[in-house]
């Protein structure tokens, strides 16, 4: 691909490569190719997913079939539960958990023959029926998938696949089209607000930025996704690095900013990978350096490395890392905006949010403010885990309700049990209960019901998660993680823990919930940083909506989920118990008294609950409660 | 001008004013903790991360630390409502979670920042049980404690050594409970970057950072029969110490000290000044060689501040062979007691201990280094700091506010005006200028002093005229501001003569082993014209006019810059290294 100056020749690049996609959107039916995408996302990834496309690449050849039939990996498709995921094209045919041995049973059955592999396909649990297409599976039909348009479609390591989907031509569009104030306009008027959790107007933070003077300004990507469970981000990364590129230069425009980093987590190497190759292409094609599409414009961007601090995701302590200093927040005034990287006026956008600005650029702000609630637009990507069936990634209207993602996307609760709370924030977040299951998502209906958006990160709990160790669970990664500067996070973090430790160790009393309460006043309002300052909000939202899991826990030492090791005790059921001694041999406390072809007893006073006899016994005997 | 209210009282301050700045105006001392401004050494420490100073600003969210936050217009704070009283006092409670409860047998106690809020906010019993950090104590050096168990996270020290002394020797280690300030790795301070100037010591709040002690070792010689155990006391001592017993800051109590030194027991009581004076004689001859013999000895840098010899041999090494060859006023002292003194007085050297009382921790370091000996004896035994005499006075029942005065011991107790005057920034280099002065041109001055080069100010330049010459020189105080004028001389950017250069800002009145003192802008300043009033009472204001010196030439060294000069107060070679201390 020739090099791109000007933005009649992206145009023509686009006209020339827009047929690489014709098969896979069905706009162009031509009876002989076909197109085979195999989920490239690090989940599937894990799953050999690479091997399937290597396979698939062997028998294309074996074949003589070069050039007609085309196997490339692509982004995140979504549908995590079920991977790896495989699209055959142009019948637009979705197959699920495919192994790299399967490979040649679809591409004899269903490439050279025509006939669908049955046993691959998807089966709707309920209607017990096998759904040909993506279109047709419960999981997606709620979804719509804008930041992730991509995703599932190009092949993330092809420029021309990404200019193809129309890819640049907002960037082309903004810089020889508009003004800075013009862009800025758009973005305000859009409505976009920050997917990294805070929700703040994107528009206005880049107003905020364009109005200091300077020589240098900065724009970044917090590429840190550092909540557990969160993967959105890494998607994006994964497979279509090109939109945060293209979002990054438009943001520079707008605020007069030439260079960019993307500040990715070193934990993400694939995303890492997928990025430097996306970058060197851009540089390659003239569309990332100096002079950009001959309008002048100068953009570059450098990636750089996280190295394991979940608080480096917090801007300021984002902006200290990359100046090399300890990765510790800074007090906000002054905003990055003001005073940022190398004290120069600095915007800070989430990888996500930088997603959706070529797409704003591309269908308007109108079109994007028609979609969400009020005060919520577009959409928003959540990393559906727990104990749901369908994990994976989702990407919804805002104003979904909690319910439709949860049971008509989700598919429900894992193994028919009941739902009892969604996690919504990560260690910001809170709980939310049955009784909100109706509310519809954004920013202002979550923190409503002690919540948060946070990144997109929701894990969904059932009766077999017991709420106070989950409160805990939150609280040990926040102590984890905490930079440790200042006294309300760095030690008040640490009480929090060592009481919700004793709670779910039977040593809490009804004082410990008042203190949690109290502890938690402190540190949410004089913790210097957002990590701080939202760490108590899991204790919070479980005080508040699961008040009888902790008053189980202090007043009858008892965990009504049945998860707290030290909570439950194990007991030998007589009428079960042959005598064999086997779990006395195996009790490393020897607490078990019984002679051969005798019931067996556990001393409770010395046990330690390792479980130990219950493994042991092969009659089950031992039951835990 | 900024118009804001406070509890309800407006007040008019500047734009950038804090919170806190603006309550001061109103007289409202909101409580602080790692908080601390220096305005006259240039250092600022404003992390905001104790967040005991928070206040309530209608409209924010959640508390303001009032240390860091800006006025802005009509804003509207609180500093009073339960809601900032109760996490003020849970942050103090948290804070002391992770504290070691050793007041009774604490260094610092009565003199901790901590224990001080603790007691104001009124806390009586131990709310929090859990966890508490468990970091080795750090005593591989013999001049710096370090106890990172009382370490609170103030930051301050990392801010006085990276910002205002530019050594970088201490950062915060690890992350989350378990930080603290430390060198890096958390390796022993004797292997780090640090010049133990003790700048840190007199900003720690607690007792995390303190000087190693020898009182013990200074009892056990007192009370040995068959020791001889000679004390002397440093310039900037005598005008601090009167803070330990309740007196005014800068007041000079040079005679009741030496009263209450014999008291404990000292066979002969000397004064450091003594040695001041010495290091001129031989100094000064130093100087005017190098001046006269040419440019390439120049400037020539004044050696009598261990910590910031250490700073200059180890940072600026291509630098070090331009610093004087001469021993500290500390070190020519002892020297001249284990030689001269003990000779006169038919005594083995062996059986003399030195034992000096100093302003200062680098001289704890100085003392034990391998250079300061004198034909294979310790020229200086022990370093006790201002403060550790303090309590050893208060031991002895001793209270300076009762007791005579009297006088330093010969032969090594007269002193000139000029000798006293060391123990502030510019003192050495103007009690040089006297004596060169002199020397060079034939006559002596008539009005000895060089204000050009007094006062608090980082750097101070002159140019002093000597018969036709015109000599060039800079006083230095502050570690950062040697760096300063050092990357100037190595980039040949400017051209001086004499450069005295201190490592605490001020000079030793301000050195880390005096008394810790809350309003340190002014007490320092104080402490300075105390030593500049002694200067101006004295009889004799000129070293090379004091007879005690001029007898000691005569009897014992014969010439400045003799041979026997040069075996006793002179070092060749490098000055620092790592040390093992005497015990």
């Amino acid at each position: 691909m020739p090099e791109i100056r000007t933005g009649e020749q992206l145009a023509s690049v686009y006209e020339q490569y827009k047929q690489l996609l014709s098969t896979r959107l069905g706009t162009v039916v031509d009876d002989d190719t076909r197109m085979i995408l195999v989920c490239g996302g690090t989940g599937c990834h894990a799953s050999e997913s690479e091997m399937i496309v290597e396979n698939f690449q062997a028998l294309i050849h074996k074949n003589g079939l070069d050039g007609k039939v085309v196997c490339s990996i692509s982004g995140c498709f979504g549908f995590c539960e079920k991977g790896p995921i495989v699209k055959v094209f142009p019948d637009n045919v979705f197959y699920v958990q495919v192994k790299p041995e399967d490979a040649s049973e679809i591409f004899d059955q269903h490439i050279l023959n025509g006939h669908k592999v049955k046993r691959l396909l998807y089966e709707d649990p309920i209607l017990k029926e096998k759904m040909e297409t993506a279109e047709d599976i419960s999981f997606y039909k709620l979804q719509q998938r804008i930041a992730l348009r991509n995703c599932g479609l190009i092949n993330p390591e092809k420029i021309e696949e990404y200019i193809a989907s129309g890819g640049y031509q907002s960037l082309a569009k903004v810089l020889t089209q508009m003004t800075p104030q013009q862009v800025i306009a758009e973005m305000i008027a859009s409505g976009l607000r920050g997917r990294g959790g805070a929700g703040f107007s994107t528009g206005r933070k880049w107003e905020f930025a364009s109005k200091y003077a300077s020589e240098e300004k900065f724009v970044i990507c917090n590429a840190d996704e550092g909540d557990p469970g969160a993967f959105m981000d890494r998607s994006i990364m994964e497979g279509d690095s090109h939109s945060v590129i293209e979002g990054m230069m438009i943001a520079g425009y707008a605020i007069g900013a030439q260079q960019g980093y993307v500040y990715i987590r070193a934990e993400y190497p694939l995303a890492v990978k997928r990025l430097e190759i996306a970058i060197q292409q851009a540089r390659a094609n003239g569309l990332l350096g100096r002079d950009i599409l001959g309008t002048g414009f100068n953009f570059d961007i450098a990636i750089r490395l996280g190295a394991g601090a979940f608080v480096c995701g917090e801007e300021t302590a984002l902006i200290h890392s990359l100046q090399g200093l300890r990765g510790e927040p800074a007090t906000k005034p002054p905003f990055p905006a003001e005073n940022g990287l190398w004290a120069k006026p600095t915007i800070v956008n989430n990888v996500e949010t930088l997603a959706n600005i070529p797409v704003i650029f591309q269908r308007g702000a109108q079109w994007f403010n028609s979609i969400g609630t009020k005060t919520s637009k577009g959409t928003k990507v959540f990393a559906l885990a727990g104990k749901v069936n369908n994990v994976g990634l989702v990407e919804v209207p805002m104003g979904t309700t909690l319910r439709e993602i949860i049971y008509d996307i989700g598919g429900g609760i894992k193994d028919g049990a009941e739902f009892k709370s969604a996690q919504t924030g990560g260690p910001s977040g809170g709980c939310i209960p049955k009784q909100y299951l109706d509310t519809p998502i954004d920013y202002e209906s979550l923190q409503s019901i002690g919540s948060m958006m946070g990144s997109g990160g929701m894990i969904i709990m059932s009766e077999h998660d017991c709420m106070v160790n989950i409160a805990r669970f939150y609280m040990e990664f926040i102590v984890e993680e905490s930079c440790g500067r200042c006294v309300p996070c760095r030690i008040g973090n640490k009480r929090m823990l060592e009481i919700l430790t004793g709670i779910t160790e039977g040593r809490g009393t009804e004082a410990d919930l008042d203190e949690l309460r109290s502890l938690s006043e402190t540190i949410i309002d004089t913790s210097l940083c957002g990590l701080g300052q939202t760490a108590p909000n899991p204790v919070l939202s479980t005080l508040k909506y699961f008040l009888d899991e902790y008053e189980a826990h202090v007043k009858e030492k008892r965990c009504p989920a049945g998860v707290c090791q030290k909570l439950m005790h194990y007991k030998i059921l007589p009428e079960k118990c042959i005598g064999c001694t086997s779990c006395a041999r195996g009790c490393p406390v020897s607490c078990i008294s019984g002679t051969v072809k005798q019931v067996h007893t556990i001393d409770q006073s010395k046990c330690i609950k390792c479980g130990a006899c219950m493994t042991r016994c092969k009659f089950g005997a031992v039951v835990r409660e | 001008m900024i118009n804001l209210t406070i509890d309800g009282q407006p007040v008019s301050v500047p734009e950038g004013t804090t919170i806190l700045d603006a309550a001061r105006k109103l007289n409202l001392d909101l409580p602080t903790l790692c908080y601390l401004n220096l305005e006259k050494i240039k250092y600022l420490n404003k992390v905001a991360s104790c967040r005991i100073c928070v206040v309530e600003v209608e409209g924010r969210r959640n508390l303001a630390p009032s240390c860091a936050t800006p006025v802005s217009e009509g804003m509207k704070v609180i500093t009073n409502s339960k809601r900032v009283l109760a996490s003020r006092r849970k942050n103090l409670e948290l804070i002391i979670s992770n504290h070691p409860f050793e007041c009774l047998v604490c260094a610092k106690s009565t003199d901790c920042e901590l224990q001080k809020l603790v007691w104001e906010f009124g806390i009586n019993t131990q709310r929090y049980t859990g966890e508490r950090s468990e970091h080795p104590i750090d005593r591989s050096s013999g001049a710096l404690k370090r106890d990172p168990n009382k370490c609170i996270m103030c930051r301050r020290c990392e801010t006085m050594c990276n910002e205002v002394q530019t050594v970088g020797a201490l950062t915060a280690f690890g992350r989350g409970f378990n930080t603290v300030v430390a060198p890096a790795e958390m390796n022993p301070i004797a292997t780090s970057a640090c010049v133990y100037c003790g700048q840190c010591v007199s900003v720690c709040p607690t007792a995390a950072l303190t000087g190693v002690g020898y009182i013990k070792e200074t009892w056990e010689a007192l009370f040995n029969p068959k020791k001889h155990v000679v004390v002397q006391v440093a310039p900037a001592v005598r005008v601090a110490i009167g803070e330990e017993f309740g007196m005014e800051p800068g007041l000079p109590v040079t005679g009741k000290l030496v009263a209450g030194l014999r008291r404990l027991g000292f066979n002969a009581v000397f004064d450091t000044t003594f040695g001041a004076d010495l290091t001129i004689i031989e100094e000064s001859r130093e100087i005017i060689e190098r001046i006269e013999d040419g440019q390439e000895d120049l400037p020539i840098l004044t050696s009598c501040c261990p910590g910031w010899i250490n700073f200059l041999e180890h940072q600026f090494p291509d630098l070090k062979y331009i610093a004087s060859t001469c021993k500290s006023p500390q070190q020519m002292t002892g020297a001249v007691v284990k030689t001269y003194y003990a000779q006169k007085m038919g005594i083995d050297p062996k059986d003399v201990v030195v034992v000096s009382v100093m302003p200062c921790i680098a001289k704890k370091y100085e003392a034990a280094l391998p250079s300061e000996e004198t034909y294979g004896i310790r020229d200086v035994d022990y370093v006790l700091t201002t403060r550790e005499i303090a309590k050893m006075l208060k031991e002895g029942s001793i209270n300076l506010n009762h007791i005579q005065d009297e006088d330093f011991d010969n032969p090594l107790g007269f002193s000139s005006g000029a000798g006293v005057i060391f123990g502030g920034s510019g003192g050495v280099l103007e009690a040089a200028l006297r004596t060169v002065y002199a020397r060079m041109t034939g006559h002596e001055l008539e009005d000895v002093n060089f204000t050009a080069v007094r006062g608090m100010a980082g750097i101070r330049e002159a140019e002093v005229q000597v018969g036709e010459r015109t000599v060039r020189v800079a006083a230095v105080s502050g570690l950062g501001n040697a760096r300063k004028v050092l990357e100037k001389i190595q980039r040949r950017e400017e051209r001086y003569d004499v450069i005295e250069i201190m490592a605490c800002p001020g000079g030793c009145v301000n050195g880390g082993g005096q008394p810790y003192a809350e309003e340190r802008d002014e007490i320092i300043e104080k402490r300075m014209h105390g030593l500049y009033q002694i200067d101006r009472n004295s009889r004799v204001r000129k070293s090379h006019q004091n007879p005690a010196i001029q007898a000691l030439y005569e009897e014992f060294l014969g010439e400045a810059g003799s041979r026997k000069a040069h075996e006793i107060l002179h070092v060749t070679g490098l000055m620092s290294a790592p040390a093992d201390c005497p015990k």
